[in-house]
């Protein structure tokens, strides 16, 4: 037996027994009211408690071993595992059984298993959290080193190519040492980032500004589910689109004008990202736009402004803060999208301000470390989780700012 | 009229051209992505739709020994090549399993090899050598070779070879991984949200969770990617590219997802609702159980809907934990290596035969038409649940 074998015998087998508990523990609450005592909880409760007498017990007891066996102090084999934890589980079932009588305070001792059980879930995010903090940042340690932060950060030249082969112990001597200069990708993912921004910001702030102040109801009900299609559409799709339909249009595009473009040029991923972040930005604008008050539109109006002067002088700067907002998540959104750039841009790090060059992104590095055959501890992968934690902390200050934005600068109308 | 009078007036028409104009920038944004909408789909179908047809041409096959020992020995050599490989090496099988077979030479639909198939469909590049397109045309007059539908699209697993290769592997894979991604996520995420809606007390536990969970919603999906890889693959030991890992990764991913939706979801149920649940005696827990949660159900429903759809899409964090290999076979267990439909379109894309475009359009058909009902029953659900206190 393999310890994955394990999960279903435990899941099988603690299924018909917690079943089991809960008949017995049910009935012999049951049982013990006929003595003339009226039961404390609802009979239902009594069988609760046996089960989580059972489980508990036997699922903690699980936990525990295969946590001992993740950090590799010692195993023992998955049948007698299996026999340790349902012991415990019989124990604990025979303890909780122990204790039902008419008046045991049965609903009271679950209620507290329940909400323990909700603060579990909770903390769950929580751990997510810390789980790619750590996983980034233990890795970019590593990494970090081998090449100092500082060269990483402002060096200029990526050529990793000899890292793995020093991962593997066969470096010679003549061999150039790698070099892990991030600027040309960094400078690639804000070249694409400012395309799609280019093309997000005004289609998407537009479309908010006529869907919620020029369209009717009725067309507004029907515009936007059809607008945030093209949030629904996968990036893998987009990919495809981009590098198969726009890019060879792109370069068409250039050739008649007598420029030279790249097949993986940075313009039709950039293009095709902006119009995936269109629904993004319009319907976070849509929001805030329609929070105005109307009091202010008509006030307005009440002057003799136009509309267009309406919207543009009093609700776009009351509405500000918001649409800040929406941009910067707009942004890092842009930035942590990975399969246009994986599908449509190039490989070669490429320091250029020529949107039809080639040029590749943080996250297309990460992709290209991570799904070769290297060796897992070679600098070469361990620099995806160096790039990993640039854009985790891109992203989290774009966050962070815009949540401030949008609690300092919100306007009250009350 | 006066000059006064005229400058005002003159002043009055810029100004209603500039409000003319700024409506009709609104307009235009809306028509340009609408714009772009119809032009995608009208790419990918026209792209996709030649895949749901494959040519098969009639040949004689032989059933003999000479077959058994050599299967290219099956059909007449000039027709060798305008059958598909993967259907001569299977020959020799399909006389083990019928041994009547032996001996006898048949007249048989085959599988067209996919460079006889781009020709039929006037695809450039089919790369079809110039006496075998003389041959193919010779035999479209002759009525032996024809186009129909591609079941084994829909039947087969993925291979090497386009003519044979289809999604059915990696439909079963996407469908496991998000069973696990909806066995995980789903509980985990409402019980979250209805302890921080109904349970937990304001303090600063309480918020950094509430924080931390937005947050959670604004990080880029391939860095849960790099968390499956160092915690689940490299820490906990689950086999790199199965469907566990690719479940776990994809339901902490949507874990923001659902306890934003849940939460919105139980917020909209009035209070009165608690406060007399409350008035008859019920306990916090019962109060939820009994009254909220079941109000507040279609909400949730709809939420984990949406969820689970952008798990489906997702590509980016399953290829860091190795989920794009070459899977020809559907997954026996989680923990088998296992693709997915998205991983499955990303290695087709990368191929660089004609044929594999065509089926890599198709395979986005089909994932665009499941995420769009998706989406679709959605939104249904929402309307039509949609509670007014």
């Amino acid at each position: 037996m393999i310890y994955s074998d394990l999960f279903f015998w435990l899941f099988g087998g603690l299924i018909p027994l917690g079943i089991t508990a809960y008949m017995v523990a049910r009935s012999k609450a049951l049982g013990t009211e006929q003595d003339g005592s009226r039961l404390h909880s609802l009979p239902g409760y009594y069988g609760w408690y046996a089960v989580i007498w059972l489980a508990m017990p036997a699922m903690l007891s699980g936990l525990l071993f295969s946590f001992i066996h993740m950090f590799g102090v010692f195993s023992i084999p998955a049948p007698m595992l299996l026999g340790t934890m349902f012991t415990i589980g019989g124990l604990g079932l025979w303890y909780g059984l122990s204790h039902i009588k008419a008046d045991f305070r049965a609903r009271e001792k679950v209620e507290k298993v329940t909400t323990g059980l909700l603060i579990v879930s909770a903390s769950i995010s929580i751990l997510t959290t810390l789980g790619i903090v750590l996983s980034v940042v233990f890795e970019s340690i590593n990494f970090f080193q081998v090449i100092s932060f500082w060269d990483f950060i402002t060096g200029t030249k990526w050529e990793p190519d000899t890292a793995f082969l020093i991962g593997a112990g066969r470096d010679t001597a003549g061999m150039a040492p790698p070099a892990f200069g991030a600027v040309p990708i960094f400078a690639g993912t804000f070249m694409i980032t400012t395309i799609a921004m280019f093309v997000a910001v005004p289609v998407g702030l537009f479309s908010a500004i006529y869907m919620s102040e020029y369209a009717s109801h009725a067309a507004r009900g029907r515009l936007k589910p059809m607008l945030e299609i093209l949030a629904g559409i996968p990036t893998v799709v987009y990919g495809f689109f981009a590098a198969i339909t726009i890019s060879p249009m792109i370069v068409n595009a250039a050739h008649a004008l007598g420029l030279q473009a790249d097949y993986t040029n940075a313009l039709a991923p950039g293009l095709i990202m902006g119009v995936m972040i269109i629904p993004f930005v319009s319907s976070l604008s849509d929001d805030v736009i329609k929070a105005v008050p109307q009091g202010l539109r008509d006030g307005s109006m009440a002057l003799g402004t136009t509309k267009a002067e309406t919207i543009r002088h009093i609700v776009l700067p009351a509405a500000m803060p918001g649409i800040v907002a929406a941009f910067l998540l707009a942004t890092s959104r842009a930035i942590g999208e990975t399969m246009i750039v994986v599908m449509a841009a190039g490989l070669r790090p490429n320091l250029t301000a020529n949107p039809l060059e080639g040029i590749t992104t943080v996250t297309v590095k990460i992709v290209e470390a991570l799904t070769g055959d290297q060796e897992f501890d070679s600098a070469f992968t361990q620099s995806a989780f160096a790039l990993g934690f640039v854009l985790l902390l891109i992203t989290l200050i774009l966050n962070i700012v815009s949540n401030i934005v949008v609690r300092k600068f919100k306007q009250r109308y009350d | 009229m006066t000059t006064e009078n005229f400058q005002a007036d003159a002043r009055k028409r810029k100004r209603d051209r500039a409000d003319k104009r700024f409506k009709f920038y609104g307009f235009a944004a809306i028509v340009f992505a609408l714009a772009f909408l119809v032009f995608f789909f009208i790419d990918i179908i026209s792209k996709g739709l030649p895949a749901f047809q494959q040519a098969e041409i009639q040949v004689e096959v032989h059933y003999n020994a000479a077959t058994m020992k050599n299967y290219n020995k099956a059909v007449d050599k000039k027709y060798k090549r305008l059958v598909s490989k993967t259907w001569l090496r299977l020959v020799p099988n399909q006389m083990r399993d019928k041994p009547e077979l032996i001996g006898e030479d048949r007249l048989e639909w085959v599988l067209a090899e996919n460079r006889v198939d781009q020709f039929l469909k006037g695809h450039e590049g089919h790369r079809l050598k110039s006496k075998h397109q003389k041959l193919v045309k010779q035999m479209l007059d002759e009525g032996k070779v024809r186009l129909v539908f591609n079941t084994g699209f829909f039947s087969k697993g993925d291979s090497k070879l386009p003519e044979n290769a289809g999604i059915l592997a990696s439909a079963i894979g996407s469908v496991l991984v998000l069973l696990l991604t909806m066995l995980f996520a789903v509980p985990i995420g409402v019980m979250t949200a209805i302890y921080l809606e109904e349970f937990a007390p304001d303090n600063r536990l309480t918020q950094i969770i509430e924080v931390n969970i937005n947050n959670l919603a604004a990080i880029p999906s391939i860095l849960y990617g790099l968390l499956g890889l160092a915690i689940f693959i490299n820490f906990m030991g689950v086999p790199r590219s199965s469907a566990l890992v690719g479940g776990l990764t994809l339901a902490l991913m949507t874990l923001p997802v659902i306890i934003i939706a849940a939460r919105a979801a139980l917020r909209a149920v009035p209070d009165s609702i608690r406060e007399a649940a409350y008035g008859l005696g019920a306990s916090n827990l019962q109060v939820v159980w009994h009254h909220v949660l079941p109000l507040a159900m279609p909400g949730i429903l709809t939420g984990s809907i949406i969820g689970l759809a952008q798990a489906m899409g997702e590509t980016a964090p399953l290829l860091i934990v190795g989920m794009m290999a070459y899977i020809p076979e559907a997954p026996g267990s989680i923990f088998e290596a296992t693709t997915v439909l998205p991983a499955q379109i990303y290695t087709w894309s990368s191929e660089s035969l004609r044929a594999f475009e065509e089926r890599t359009a198709a395979g986005i058909m089909v994932l665009l038409a499941v995420l769009l009902s998706l989406n679709a029953i959605a939104v249904k659900f929402r309307n039509r649940s949609e509670n007014t206190w």
